[in-house]
């Protein structure tokens, strides 16, 4: 078998790395997570030329090698730990053509590490529109290493690249920048404690906050004859190093790299002075918003009316072509719907992750975090929240998890703590359904009421998680240093690819992650409610033929249908859902959405499937979910059970309730602590449960 | 009077002084916000915060609480 290489890529954020690792992988690529953390890992597999192979690791985004957040740790310590299996043997830097300085200093901190750097620099298509030239040659000459010219936009460059893979052992591991002249005695001193490791791999080690593989920060700063400096003193220190690496930078770039400036008068500000106004840029940050919404709700409801029939259908056929059964029953009233209730979710998650990869890719993102963070600081939040509080209308799992690079912990942590009051996609079925039972289906100056509804919705959903950050902002005490510096990079084309790639990602994660739980749920739902105890639910047919004999006017549907209901009163779901309903009927609800509420404290997408598994076991009547719904009457008030008021009362529980067992988990492992999903799960559900009983009683 | 960054006006500019401060963030210069380089201020959300500038080629956007950390001699 072929050696195979190992690449790393590295290199700043905004420098289409990520385009690069797929132009390099192609389709060959996993996504997975960091052992024990939840940072995502990109790998593939890059064949090349001469029968070799390289794997290719794309490792999270990063400015430099000073830590300071979970995804940048883990680029230094893997870059430290020579026994790591996926220590490089090669790393690539990627940088961007136009803001190759900035760029270039990740690749001197990386070249001093002793690893053989090959520098690509991408965009080069760019170059001559904006008046770059670039003395490639030279520049090898300065920075001791290959320089490649590509664009993984215009698929160029991609072979030279492979090329300086394959023959990376010919490459220098000469140091750019001696770190040590900036206190050379103190440099000295270390070498001297401990004269068998690279001088810049403890000093990283030292300046960093975390503990690195097989070097022990501890270690080095309890060493013997060694006197640690203050934090002070040691941060002074790294501006003076990355001053330094500035100079060798400048140097190194001022006769090779030549820009016309008046050739960069461009696009950029031109947009930004439209898209940045202090009126025009909200204005039109709503308006993307609004529209965002309006297409994910009118675009989305073809596909889903196909699927929630498609599935209707298929467990009608399934039912009338297999023999009959438990194994039957369980495939057409179980797997079929609960499957189904996973399907149906696509439409809506690609749809929305389409819409955030294109606001990221053409760099709009950052914008956005410009204009929001003076307001979202008022609440406790940062411009950074926007992002995480945005991918939340997805998902509440990878929101949290983009909060990572929010530096400041307090803001960071709110930003945790009410992300689940955005409105997750999951809600958004349970919304549908409800919104059209209750709300008519009328335009109001033009627009659809059930639309309007529904951004309703969303409004409430955010408007709730920034009140409740607002009030968390009072009453949490935490103290912290802020580094808010981002980058506005510039404004660019998406990458139909790119785009197409996260999509698929995202949506693949949601029915492998979240769907398997959604059909087991399914699947334990239909046997609870198929099954019962004791004698009741076993002799029904009898019972219920006795008790109606006297009646003989009852037609034969009307004898099974009345079985068919007492069974499933009888069944162990059916007794749960009896046991919660004196709880939940103040907020207009009756036992069978009782028994949804319970499952949706797994997830709520469950909602819909579990009404749609209660319904098509309680009747035999194949008719949508919807219409069944719609059929449904009030127990104890009489009427039908999805008036305005339990509606509206419903939207809201489901707005406020912290009804997700994943978002708890990802929210325990990113604050390390039980704590913080507790609270959430507490205070979020109690709010929920006083907020749909005003509103009930108010409205009905 | 002490200038700094905060007082830039949009689409003023300045000269970065040597910092004086330590508690001015690593990242800041590990972003090309360096002493002696020109600083341009291309927008300013409202409240006046935070700013959007040009420094040498880096485009960024920081805070005002760190703006008001950095000492500029102002050019006309």
């Amino acid at each position: 078998m072929a050696k195979q290489i190992n690449v790393a890529l590295i290199g700043n954020p905004n420098t289409g790395k990520t385009s690069v690792f797929n132009k390099l992988t192609g389709l060959n690529q996993k996504v997975g997570n960091y052992p024990g953390i939840t940072v995502e890992k990109k790998e593939g597999v890059c064949k090349l030329p001469r029968n070799l192979k390289a794997h290719i690791l794309d490792l999270p985004g990063t400015y430099s090698l000073n830590a300071s957040s979970l995804d940048e740790n883990l680029v230094i310590e893997l870059l430290l730990n020579k026994s790591d299996k996926d220590y490089p043997d090669v790393a690539v830097v990627i940088s961007d053509v136009e803001n190759l300085k900035r760029n270039l200093l990740l690749f001197t901190q990386i070249k001093d590490l002793g690893i053989p750097t090959i520098l690509a620099i991408n965009m080069a298509d760019r170059m001559e529109r904006k008046g770059i030239s670039l003395d490639v040659d030279l520049l090898e000459e300065h920075l001791k290493t290959k320089v490649v010219l590509v664009s993984a936009r215009k698929n160029r460059g991609i072979d030279d690249l492979k090329e300086a893979i394959i023959n990376y052992q010919h490459i220098s591991n000469e140091p750019c920048v001696n770190a040590s002249v900036v206190a050379p005695e103190y440099f000295e001193r270390l070498r001297k404690a401990f004269p068998n490791q690279s001088i810049y791999k403890l000093w990283l080690v030292i300046t960093q906050d975390v503990n690195f593989g097989n070097i022990n920060r501890n270690e080095i700063t309890h060493a013997k004859g060694f006197i640690t400096k203050t934090e002070t003193e040691l941060k002074r220190l790294q501006h003076k190093e990355t001053i330094l690496r500035y100079q060798f930078i400048n140097g190194a770039l001022k006769d090779t790299l030549k820009v016309d400036a008046n050739a960069a008068k461009d696009l950029r500000s031109r947009l930004d002075r439209i898209l940045t106004h202090k009126v025009w840029g909200y204005v039109i940050f709503f308006g993307i918003l609004l529209l965002i919404f309006q297409a994910i709700y009118s675009w989305s409801s073809y596909p889903m009316d196909l699927i929630d029939e498609t599935f209707a259908h298929l467990s009608e056929w399934s039912k009338a072509n297999f023999p009959p059964g438990v194994f039957t029953n369980l495939i057409s009233e179980g797997i079929i719907p609960g499957i189904g209730g996973i399907v149906i979710f696509i439409p809506q998650i690609a749809f929305l992750f389409f819409f955030i990869s294109i606001l990221e890719e053409t760099g709009y993102m950052s914008r956005v975090v410009f204009l929001m963070d003076r307001v979202m600081r008022k609440f406790g939040l940062s411009g950074k929240s926007v992002v995480p509080l945005v991918s939340g209308t997805a998902c509440a799992i990878p929101a949290v998890m983009a909060t990572r690079n929010i530096e400041n912990w307090k803001e960071r942590l709110i930003t945790i703590l009410v992300v689940p009051f955005t409105t997750c996609s999951a809600r958004l079925p349970v919304y549908l359904i409800i919104i059209a039972l209750v709300i008519p289906d009328e335009t109001f100056w033009g627009f659809n009421l059930q639309g309007l509804t529904l951004m309703l919705m969303y409004f409430i959903g955010f408007g709730t998680a920034i009140g409740s950050a607002w009030i968390l902002n009072k009453f949490l005490k935490i103290k912290n240093r802020s580094h808010f510096v981002i980058e506005m990079p510039n404004y660019k084309l998406p990458l139909g690819k790119n785009i197409a790639i996260n999509v698929v990602e995202k949506t693949k994660a949601f029915v492998f992650g979240a769907g398997k739980i959604i059909l087991a749920i399914s699947i334990i739902l239909w046997v609870l409610a198929s099954y019962g105890p004791g004698d009741d639910f076993n002799r029904a047919e009898e019972i219920v033929t006795v008790e109606n004999q006297p009646n003989t006017q009852l037609s034969k549907e009307e004898l099974d249908e009345k079985i068919a209901s007492f069974k499933l009163r009888n069944s162990y779901i059916g007794i749960m859902g009896k046991g919660i309903e004196p709880a939940v009927a103040p907020l207009g609800y009756d036992w069978k959405i009782g028994i949804a509420l319970i499952s949706s404290f797994a997830a709520r997408e469950v909602f819909v499937g579990t009404l749609a598994t209660i319904y098509s076991v309680g009747s035999d009547d194949e008719q949508t979910i919807k219409n069944r719904m719609a059929a449904e009457k009030n127990p104890i008030l009489g009427g039908p059970l999805f008036t305005f008021a339990s509606g509206i009362s419903l939207l809201l529980f489901y707005a406020f309730a912290m009804q997700c067992m994943s978002t708890l988990a990802i929210v325990k492992k990113e604050t390390n602590t039980w704590k913080w999903p507790m609270v959430q799960l507490v205070g979020m559900t109690a709010f929920a449960y006083v907020v749909s009983l005003i509103a009930f009683q108010v409205l009905k | 009077m002490k200038h700094t960054l905060a007082n830039l006006k949009r689409g003023e500019r300045g000269i970065i002084k040597e910092f004086s401060e330590d508690n001015i963030p690593l990242k800041l210069l590990e972003m090309g916000c360096l002493p002696g380089n020109e600083v341009e201020v291309l927008q300013i959300a409202p409240f006046r915060d935070p700013m959007y500038l040009n420094v040498n080629g880096s485009y960024l956007a920081i805070r005002k609480e760190i703006a008001l950390l950095i000492e500029i001699d102002p050019l006309v």
